[in-house]
């Protein structure tokens, strides 16, 4: 089943073509990467799928339903949840706590029921924090739930944002560079995480730079170059694509 | 309306709407060079009238007047070296907050120096109601004291950063400063000139202008609004732009006498800010990438 | 949770305790000033909590206290006699208007001070509604520009409008009273019935702000204010979450604006200056940004030194030194959570080094 279908979606900025008429889907419950030069639009495209951006032209159609226009808190509620490059955690909140605003979504309380501190909060705060425990359990941050998560080691800054992600209950993940500035050992890490995740049911569209993991990973690839589709296949085939070679890799001259 | 009323509307416009382009082109250059929106820059243009109508008790007019600029230079530079320069990646919050607080210690220091009352210079050439013929337009030949030399500094100001060493260094850094700096320009020097080079400009402006508007303590914060509305209106950090903005703004509040109440005519730049912030904030002639440009 | 009642309650004995002292010098004045303190504190929480826990700046927030105070104050001076006999008399009849002996004798028709005081509510709410709307959608030096904007067309709506007073203001404003027995006013007797009442009101303002900040709310405002694209990609409604902290924080300066009027028995145009707009961010910077305590603790002693004329004539310049050393020196305000393990290691060196 096709969880998300991209439609000839194009974006311009000034002089710049960034996203110029890609379409591809997405099929449930698989993982597809997304590879590309830098500048290549991937996280442009990211932004538009996600409501950050307003495609000029073309559709994105989620879950059977058109969000291409709708603000980015609407699309994360239909269940498309993204993560960010730069990673985005939320300073000044712990780790425990950056994961609770993950569930934000799938909780009621609003202003007026946090003033009056109203009683159905009660319950429903301890079983935030209760599942937001859980989620850091899962992923083996339980030590560091109460450290500032901006003080905590890159590595687990990432694992921290996509527990958060996670806490939304997404149908899809969209990680933008999930491996960025990571060893290999925590890139494999992250690699069998994300694995974990699929597994679990939630689609997973993944940019990233570190090739192995996303040919080790993924079911099928997109390869964007100057904002245009130029392949998409399994990850043997890209392998051996005569053009996606060449635009990673050059021209071949003497 | 006779033709006569129209003109003087239209003179008294182009008088004030210098003015508010000359602090407009000070945002702007204080802008460009470091993304700092300085709300002091009202109170340059105060300073600048009013330490001339001091020392013009000693000294004649032009010396007077060359005086109250280097002073007010001076300050300037003496603001950003005490109060912005160490400061390491400031927020735009805490930058907002630190120059509103200066321009309530400068303005609240005038007021403990000068008092309350209000101030003037004598007219440069003539008096108060020498005037000369322009057609069938009398006007004070102040306004083209306000007029010629403002003109003049904008057109020095443009020679300077187009042609000069150090303004394209100011340029570059405006542009990308970490560049900058790799070519081996001191950002730190360039803000401080920036700060200098804004205040020199405001308190000539403030003046020239003087004779006209008079000058007292606080007259400093209401021509910051204004002056901010204009270089919003077009589009922060175009000073070109800025020039225009400010002749449209002097016109809308002199023409708009003859339907408002006099008192809310200050409300008008405010009107036009507001307007301009939420309709197109980059501006009547900005856009979003030459907003970037930074250009002058 | 429980941290947060222990907090009101010594907050409250600390109000009884002031009041109890100042019985001891015997000098009335002192409950006065404190009880002024308290409205503008009302204020200032209000402040804090849209620019320290949301994240908006506002520097034009005077201009919503002045809206509640000088609608207030319109609706119960405006003599409405004149329309004796017409439609009006049904909003008499319903309670709405009241009737008293003027300053010189005769009698007034005015709205009652209940009625009054909800239309200043609701119109602060409603001006502040639409006005938040675009204006949120700013940020950095524009949204702080905006609301100066705002604030400054207020002030010159107040003082240049014959129908309010213009540079006079509004004066004789009659008490309001909330029950019988309690009434809001100025009058000597009823002092310390004031004091507490003012100050009860804040505490019960406190305690809603401090719910507020621990619910999911709150820390989907500190997830705004932190990193607003990921708390959108989160699924937070930022846009409504802005918008409904400004009007909350709107709605306790317009309430605080209508009960320092009546209390006051008048309103001048000075309230909704751009000066005292400036007065109620240097004290939610310096009490620390994001700490309604701070805020509320600086408001009390800030302002009653203030209204006692500690500052003399440098009461503008006192402010506008505030904001500067706390922006140059304690951007985080001065009574901030890391305070007391900064002193602990200013005061400890030489010894290990302690663990981040």
């Amino acid at each position: 089943m096709r969880l998300l279908s991209v439609r000839g979606v194009s974006k311009r900025f000034g002089g710049l073509q960034a996203v110029e008429d890609v379409s591809f889907d997405v099929s449930q419950g698989t993982i597809k990467g997304l590879i590309g030069p830098n500048g290549a639009g991937k996280t442009t495209l990211f932004n538009l799928i996600t409501g950050f951006l307003r495609p000029d032209r073309g559709s994105i159609v989620f879950d059977e339903a058109e969000v291409q226009g709708l603000p980015p808190h609407q699309i994360a509620a239909r269940g498309m949840v993204r993560t960010f490059q730069q990673i985005r955690l939320f300073p000044k909140m712990t780790a425990l706590e950056n994961i609770m605003v993950g569930c934000h979504l799938h909780t009621r309380g609003g202003f007026l029921a946090g003033m009056l501190h109203l009683p159905f909060t009660w319950r429903e705060e301890r079983r935030t924090r209760e599942k937001a425990r859980g989620t850091l359990e899962l992923l083996g941050l339980s030590d560091v739930a109460d450290e500032e998560a901006i003080r905590l080691a890159y590595g687990q800054q990432r694992v921290v944002e996509l527990g958060r992600a996670l806490a939304c209950e997404p149908r899809i993940l969209l990680l933008d560079e999930p491996a960025a500035g990571l060893n290999i050992r925590e890139t494999a890490e992250v690699g069998k995480l994300i694995r974990r995740i699929r597994d679990t049911g939630v689609t997973v569209l993944l940019v990233e730079h570190d090739i192995s993991l996303i040919m080790e990973i993924s079911d099928e690839i997109i390869v964007l170059s100057y904002g245009q589709k130029i392949a998409e296949d399994k990850p043997l085939a890209i392998q051996r694509d005569g053009e996606v070679i060449r635009i990673y890799l050059g021209e071949g001259d003497a | 309306m006779s033709i006569d009323l129209f003109f003087q509307y239209v003179v008294a416009g182009i008088t004030y709407g210098t003015i508010y382009a000359v602090v407009a082109i000070g945002f702007n250059i204080i802008y460009n060079t470091t993304g700092i929106i300085n709300f002091a820059q009202g109170e340059f243009v105060m300073l600048g009238g009013m330490t001339a109508v001091t020392f013009h008790q000693f000294l004649p007019l032009p010396a007077a007047i060359l005086v109250a600029v280097l002073i007010t230079t001076v300050i300037g530079a003496l603001v950003e070296i005490l109060f912005i320069r160490w400061l390491y990646q400031p927020s735009v919050l805490r930058m907002i907050i630190i120059t509103i607080g200066l321009s309530i210690l400068i303005r609240e220091t005038a007021l403990h120096i000068w008092g309350e009352s209000v101030r003037s210079l004598p007219y440069f050439t003539g008096s108060s109601v020498t005037s000369i013929r322009f057609g069938g337009v009398y006007l004070s030949p102040q306004v083209l004291w306000v007029v010629g030399l403002c003109t003049l500094v904008v057109a020095l100001l443009s020679v300077f950063f187009n042609y000069t060493l150090l303004g394209r260094q100011m340029r570059a850094c405006a542009a990308n400063r970490d560049a900058a700096r790799l070519c081996g320009i001191s950002a730190k020097n360039m803000v401080t000139l920036s700060f200098m080079l804004s205040a020199a400009i405001g308190a000539l402006g403030g003046s020239v202008v003087c004779p006209i508007t008079y000058v007292k303590y606080d007259s400093g914060t209401p021509l910051a609004i204004k002056g901010f509305a204009v270089a919003i209106l077009g589009g922060l950090g175009n000073s070109l732009a800025a020039a225009g903005a400010g002749m449209i703004l002097g016109a809308l509040e002199s023409f708009s006498i003859s339907i408002l109440p006099a008192a809310y005519k200050d409300a008008i730049a405010i009107t036009i800010l507001l307007l301009v912030l939420f309709v197109k904030p980059s501006g009547l002639f900005g856009s979003a990438e030459a907003a970037r440009l930074k250009e002058f | 949770m429980r941290g947060r009642y222990l907090q009101l309650l010594g907050f409250t004995g600390l109000i009884v305790a002031i009041q109890l002292a100042t019985q001891l010098t015997g000098n009335p004045y002192h409950l006065t000033q404190l009880t002024m303190s308290a409205y503008y504190s009302l204020l200032v929480i209000g402040l804090c909590l849209l620019i320290g826990y949301a994240g908006q700046i506002s520097i034009g927030h005077a201009g919503f206290f002045a809206i509640g105070g000088y609608l207030s104050a319109l609706l119960t001076t405006h003599d409405l006699s004149a329309h004796k006999g017409t439609a009006f008399m049904w909003l008499a009849k319903a309670g709405v208007l009241s009737s008293r002996t003027g300053l010189y004798g005769g009698d007034l028709l005015t709205v009652h001070p209940w009625a009054a005081c909800l239309v200043a509510i609701f119109a602060t709410v409603g001006i502040a509604y639409a006005v938040g709307g675009p204006v949120l959608k700013l940020k950095g030096h524009y949204l702080a520009m905006a609301t100066l904007g705002f604030g400054s067309i207020v002030y010159r709506i107040v003082l240049g409008s014959a129908m309010v007073g213009a540079a006079d203001g509004i004066s004789e404003v009659p008490p309001f009273s909330l029950f019988p027995g309690l009434e809001v006013s100025g009058r000597a007797p009823l002092r310390v019935q004031n004091y507490y009442l003012a100050w009860g009101l804040v505490i019960a303002g406190m305690a809603l702000l401090l719910n507020l900040v621990h619910s999911r709310a709150g820390r989907a405002l500190s997830a705004i204010h932190g990193a607003e694209d990921a708390a959108d990609a989160t699924g937070i409604p930022t846009a409504r979450y802005k918008l409904y902290t400004f009007v909350l924080s709107a709605a306790y300066a317009g309430l605080a604006g209508v009960l320092l009027t009546h209390f006051n028995g008048g309103i001048g145009p000075s309230e909704a200056s751009i000066m005292k707009s400036i007065r109620y961010v240097a004290i939610v910077a310096v009490g620390g940004m994001a700490n309604l305590w701070g805020a509320l603790l600086m408001s009390l002693l800030l302002n009653y030194l203030s209204l006692r004329g500690y500052f003399g004539t440098y009461d503008d310049a006192v402010f506008g030194g505030i904001l500067i050393l706390i922006m140059l020196f304690a951007p985080e305000g001065l009574l901030r959570r890391q305070l007391p393990g900064e002193l602990r290691r200013l005061f400890s060196r030489g010894d290990a080094e302690e663990a981040p």
